[in-house]
């Protein structure tokens, strides 16, 4: 009872009462970042029809649209089709890699992950490039068998279906894995020798015990499907969701409904966040009697198995790589001699000269790194100004609720944010006088950071909690201050932990499209729009080098990333 | 005035107390021990001490001043966690200099007193050496070095030996001793271990359910515990419910036995704890019994010494448990349960009749129950 009683009292320090700062800061963000935009996008879409009354009505009437309707059911049931595809892939795949051994297995699980990292915007102009009616696979089958027309169109729910699960079955993939291995192999073994048949082992012992990593895989693909904007914009053709209706409303100035349909994605999102947080919390088991537990993965030492698991992985490699190949391929293509041919014909460096020699274009790519490297600094620091708040003497509703407000601009997809905060600082009004973020530079670091402070704040959370409560105490004791205790202990033991989520929230904001697509202004384009922008003028070659660019630059931040994880184990 | 002395201190989480209106007083120089059952708030004292939590109410005087509400860095006391608290990412010396550079000494006194109190710990010349690769025991040296490194006013440990083997746990105890003597310390201990207590400590408090139970030296704790948690705590023992007669004398009382009906005579040290014609609870230690067989002593003992000595009851043996160098041996003498541990079993076997006799200077009283027991209480 006295160790439970102390483990409540951990971390007595950091919040020194008189520094009361880092709760200050954290009350402003909060207050201005995440409450009130989201408060006011719910008031303004209620109020607008009525003259600037407050009334449900106006809201209603849009909601009650067949088109936003349509839209709603759209999001949902392609969210739901692509947790079904995801896990259909990611959950064998798991298996397969953790539970066997066979050569080049650690090659092929390490290449598994990889999607993750790409841009949904870079991957989609991979996947044309690569699929699409003029890409290489179609006219190669083309040229193959002597068709007129190409063979296929890369339009609709199976091109987005096919595209979401490329991107988002990693989820599945990683949680099982790691579900995988935190399960005592003793325990199907015992099942074994019960009696049991390896089929009955699966579903009655290994798959219930997996549940909380396939709920939090379905929940994280759910969520990012939801959000996803780059595929239905490219080759959705008649399937539009949610995401793409907000935009094209902006477009039209139709404001009413974008912002009506803004609160249902919204209310949708949240409500999927709720319902699957539930249910994971009634799946959660005790992970009785640890000791001696034992991970075995099985050798596929020789025979059919090897050679069919080596052949499957390196197929599977193959097609995991081959949009980023293709995107490689084309960005090295020479524009305008590639007309009807599977491969490009010529090959050139002038794509990527003419984006290094054009100032215009090679603004972008400081933009990008600016803006995401302001938003990433900006969060690492609030960061710890936020763990200093969440995690202290005990549990209380505040410490809660912050937590909660924390966690809601990463649950909300992009698109929301970025309308929430266009709307809210649109204009002067009562809250914020006369400030105006909207057609400033500022406007994207400041959604950037919104969008991907709650991945630094999760990583520095992680890494205070892991530390001993007892340093921070021992400095205490020895005489340190409180800003000593932070500079020489806290600091040093949570720094890398700390920057590898940095660095993980810069890199996903380097290649952000979604919320960019809305706000951005001539002065802060990112390499997004840039992309966007070439591929609108088929400029195929350059938007190709951009995308490489973009990898090349994320490649670089993960490693950087995975280099500093691995000395924090060391 | 006492050196260290805390005043009616409680303090809660949540609806649970940890501690309740605790009161100690510890001398200038003393080795002082917290000692009780896990959960029985010795921690959260000692953090309260430390300045690492704060009470709810009560006052923490240290040479008469209040530091109550005083940060733990301003304190000045050094601090010996359980898990030793080392600074990974800091080697040996930087450690042991943490806490002098928090001071901002210049560096040629850091470096001198780095190594004076690595070698007092027995680890020179290890300063440049990483956390990870030192033992166990050298870990614990480490962080006692760093605790002493700040010269304290009051060295706290917090079961400073309890991750430690038992071999090297008794050798670390007679060093520990030893240096903190040499350096004149002042020091509270807090363990959960008896044995450990005893062989450190000066005087012990024993603290149950956030209480103080009784405040004493090893040995008068253990001969004299004043309550039955601290008589039932320490080693074994046997409790025995009484009734001291009226015709009792001064000094020298006779007791009524509630089981078995038996008559004893026990030397009454001070008189309120056993008020006449009122239930009160005996207790001896097993060790202290001796038996015989009902034969040779009904013989020998019992005829010549029935005037002097009248504790000697006739009993049954129910169990004998063989435990290497002694033997415990469970008796009913007439209803009221016994045990006895002894060196020599004289043949006895269970079933077998005895005589069993218990010295009454070695009966201690415990007091009637209920009986409100403050902290600090000593026997003169």
């Amino acid at each position: 009872m006295n160790k439970k009683l102390l483990n409540l009292n951990r971390h007595t320090f950091i919040p020194h009462p008189s520094s009361l700062i880092p709760l200050l800061i954290v009350a402003v963000v909060l207050l201005y970042g995440v409450l009130y935009p989201n408060l006011y996008v719910l008031y303004a879409a209620s109020a607008l029809e009525g003259g600037g009354r407050f009334s449900l009505l106006g809201l209603f009437e849009v909601l009650s649209r067949r088109a936003v309707l349509e839209a709603a059911a759209t999001s949902v049931g392609l969210s739901f089709l692509t947790v079904l595809f995801c896990a259909l892939v990611g959950i064998p795949l798991a298996f397969l890699f953790e539970r066997y051994h066979f050569p080049a297995r650690r090659m092929f699980a390490a290449l598994a992950a990889l999607p993750l990292v790409l841009p949904p915007l870079v991957g989609t102009v991979a996947f044309i490039f690569l699929c699409g009616e003029s890409g290489i696979l179609a006219r190669a089958v083309q040229w193959a068998f002597g068709l007129q027309r190409a063979p296929w169109s890369l339009r609709g729910w199976t091109a987005i279906l096919l595209f979401h699960t490329y991107t988002m079955y990693p989820f599945f993939y990683v949680l099982t894995g790691a579900g995988l291995r935190r399960i005592d192999a003793g325990l199907s073994e015992a099942a074994r020798s019960l009696g049991a048949r390896p089929a009955r082992v699966l579903f009655r012992v290994v798959l219930p015990q997996l549940a909380p990593s396939l709920i939090a895989a379905a929940l994280l693909t759910f969520m990012t499907s939801m959000a996803s904007f780059s595929a239905p914009l490219l080759f959705g053709g008649e399937v539009r969701p949610l995401t793409l209706e907000i935009y094209s409303a902006r477009q039209r100035g139709d404001v009413q409904t974008a912002l009506g349909e803004t609160v249902l994605l919204a209310l949708l999102s949240l409500c999927a966040l709720i319902f699957f947080q539930r249910y994971e919390g009634t799946r959660r088991f005790a992970a009785a009697a640890l000791k001696g537990a034992v991970k075995r993965r099985q050798t596929l030492a020789r025979g059919r198995g090897r050679v069919l698991a080596i052949v499957c992985g390196t197929l599977f490699t193959i097609i995991l790589m081959l949009p980023v190949a293709t995107l490689v391929l084309v960005s090295f293509a020479s524009e305008g001699k590639w007309t009807t041919q599977a491969l490009p014909p010529a090959y050139t460096l002038s794509n990527y000269a003419r984006i290094f020699a054009e100032p215009h274009r090679l603004e972008v790519i400081f933009n990008s790194l600016l803006m995401s490297g302001l938003a990433a600094i900006a969060a690492l620091l609030w960061s710890f100004c936020a763990t200093a708040v969440v995690i202290g003497k005990r549990e209380s509703v505040w410490r809660r609720a912050v937590s909660l407000l924390i966690l809601i601009p990463w649950a909300l997809p992009g698109t929301v944010v970025a309308v929430s905060i266009a709307e809210a600082y649109g204009g002067p009004n009562a809250l914020t006088g006369s400030f105006v973020l909207v057609g400033t530079f500022w406007i994207l670091p400041v959604i950037y950071f919104l969008r991907f402070m709650p991945l630094v704040v999760r990583a520095v959370q992680a890494s205070v909690e892991q530390m001993d409560a007892s340093l921070e105490e021992a400095a205490g004791s020895l005489g340190a201050s409180w800003w000593r205790r932070f500079v020489r202990v806290r600091l040093p033991l949570v720094w890398p932990g700390a920057l590898a989520g940095t660095l993980l929230a810069f890199v996903i904001a380097l290649g952000e499209y979604v919320a960019s697509v809305l706000v951005f202004v001539p002065r802060n384009r990112p390499i997004s729009i840039a992309i966007a922008a070439e591929l609108r003028d088929f400029n195929l070659g350059t938007a190709a080098a951009y995308g490489v660019l973009l990898m090349l630059m994320i490649a670089v931040s993960m490693i950087l990333a995975a280099r500093l994880e691995r000395s924090t184990q060391s | 005035m006492a050196f260290l002395s805390l005043q009616n201190i409680s303090r809660h989480f949540g609806a649970t107390p940890a501690v309740a209106d605790l009161s100690l007083e510890v001398e200038r120089g003393e080795f002082f021990g917290l000692l009780g059952p896990s959960g029985c708030g010795k921690t959260t004292t000692l953090r309260m001490i430390a300045g690492l939590e704060t009470p709810d109410t009560g006052l923490i005087l240290l040479d008469g001043a209040n530091i109550t509400h005083l940060s733990p860095e301003r304190r000045g006391f050094g601090m010996v966690f359980q898990n030793y608290a080392l600074f990974p990412h800091l080697n040996v010396f930087e450690n042991v200099a943490f806490g002098l550079r928090a001071r901002r000494l210049p560096s040629t006194e850091v470096k001198e007193r780095v190594e004076s109190a690595l070698s007092l710990v027995q680890l020179p010349g290890y300063g440049r050496r990483r956390i990870e690769e030192l033992s166990g025991g050298q870990q614990q040296r480490v962080a006692i070095a760093r605790a002493i490194s700040i010269e304290p006013a009051l060295l706290l440990f917090d079961e400073p030996l309890s991750n430690l083997d038992v071999a090297l746990r008794e050798e670390t105890r007679e060093e520990l001793r030893e240096l903190v003597a040499r350096l004149k310390l002042t020091a509270v201990y807090v363990t959960h271990d008896q044995e450990e207590a005893f062989a450190l400590c000066d005087r012990i408090s024993l603290m149950n359910k956030g209480r103080i139970m009784q405040t004493a030296a090893p040995r008068e704790l253990y001969e004299h515990p004043s309550q039955r948690f601290v008589a039932t705590f320490l080693g074994r023992n046997n409790l025995i419910e009484a009734r001291r007669l009226s015709a009792s004398h001064e000094t020298r009382a006779r007791f009524f036995t509630i089981d078995g009906g038996h008559t004893l005579e026990v030397p009454v040290r001070r008189s309120e704890l056993a008020p006449i014609n009122r239930n009160c609870t005996l207790s001896i230690r097993p060790e202290h019994l001796s038996i015989s067989k009902a034969t040779s002593m009904k013989e020998t003992v019992i005829e010549e010494t029935h005037a002097v000595n009248a504790n000697i009851l006739s009993a049954t043996v129910r169990a004998i448990n063989f435990n290497g160098s002694t033997t415990t041996v469970k008796l009913d003498a007439g209803g009221l349960a016994l045990e006895a541990l002894v060196l020599e079993l004289d043949e006895l076997e269970v079933g077998d009749a005895c005589t069993v006799c218990l010295p009454p200077e070695r009966i201690n009283i415990i007091g009637s129950e209920n009986r409100d027991e403050g902290g600090g209480m000593r026997d003169e």
